[in-house]
């Protein structure tokens, strides 16, 4: 298959998952939208680097994968706390940082 | 061959985002997104990049998943079942047309800019273009920077993921503690604790401050 198709995938998959990020409310599921856009944009990097013959937009896309893996990590924290605090789990609701 | 794979994974990936986005049970979403991420693997299969598919599957939908679902679990045990829907009404009217508009965005940058490798099925590539070998030997000498700048990163992120999700309050109830071993009965129950380290409450062998029952503590909220 020729790369534009990968390339109209991988923005099919980002506008999903901004879609998502808009319309959701709650935060776990906003997490894993993010997560959609972020491997929309890992697999633009793949078909680059394919389309070069260049292993270097690999190296990108796992550097990338790490920076989510952190993401999760801390976005599941600041939740599970919520939930301990017994904050209610609604980004509308959420207005302040304050612990 | 190859463009029916192609058609089946890229059929999956859409499938899968489109149900992140639209089921509501928060635990159907997460297993919508592991048929995404396992379609998106096949992808990278076919784009010859057979180290980072491996690693979406292990590290992806093994490892992080099962943190989402341990998490979703959680939850949703608590004492909010309701977990809250879409938006509705006019912001969700504004957000599908800016994914809209985004979208055709998108498509006009990546297809309508007239790049002629971008109709090609790519360049030719060494035949260890994307072998773990390759990518190893990259992130070892191109990229030794970024890899360990990215290993800190990790780091850095459990640790501030134990610190936001710890128990606050910081006191353990003596009548509920639970006895795990010997040593349990022997020493004191804040020996070690966070409580003790910070001094929110009296330390092993202090005396009560003034105002308290040598059995009472202030349940204090906050830790450090």
């Amino acid at each position: 298959m020729n790369i534009g198709w990968y390339l109209a995938v991988s923005a099919l998959i980002f506008t999903i998952g901004a879609a998502g990020v808009m319309t959701r409310r709650n935060p776990l599921v906003v997490l894993l939208c993010l997560e959609l856009m972020l491997n929309a944009a890992n697999l633009a990097l793949i078909a680059f680097s394919r389309m070069w013959g260049n292993s270097d937009g690999q190296i990108f896309a796992i550097i990338v994968m790490v920076v989510a893996a952190c993401e999760v990590t801390v976005g599941l924290g600041v939740i599970v706390a919520m939930a301990r605090r017994s904050v209610p789990i609604d980004v509308d609701e959420l207005r302040e940082l304050q612990g | 061959m190859s463009g029916l794979f192609f058609f089946v994974a890229a059929l999956g990936a859409i499938a899968g985002a489109i149900g992140v986005v639209t089921l509501r049970n928060s635990f159907y979403a997460v297993l919508a997104l592991v048929g995404h991420l396992l379609s998106l693997a096949a992808l990278f299969l076919l784009l010859r990049a057979q180290f980072v598919a491996a690693a979406q599957v292990i590290v992806y939908a093994g490892a992080v998943m099962v943190l989402y679902v341990f998490v979703v679990s959680y939850v949703s045990e608590g004492p909010f079942q309701s977990t809250p829907g879409a938006v509705t009404g006019g912001a969700r009217v504004l957000a599908y047309l800016f994914a809209a508009c985004l979208a055709a965005e998108l498509m006009v940058a990546m297809l309508g800019n007239g790049l002629e490798a971008i109709n090609s099925k790519g360049a030719q590539y060494d035949p260890g273009f994307g072998n773990p070998a390759e990518i190893g030997k990259l992130l070892l000498t191109k990229f030794l920077f970024p890899f360990e700048v990215a290993s800190f990163l990790l780091l850095i992120a459990a640790v501030g993921a134990v610190v936001l999700a710890r128990r606050r309050g910081g006191g353990i109830d003596p009548t509920d503690r639970p006895v795990l071993s010997v040593m349990d009965m022997v020493r004191d129950e804040r020996l070690g604790s966070m409580a003790e380290s910070v001094h929110a409450q009296p330390a092993v062998g202090a005396t009560a401050p003034a105002g308290l029952e040598s059995g009472e503590r202030p349940n204090e909220e906050g830790g450090w």
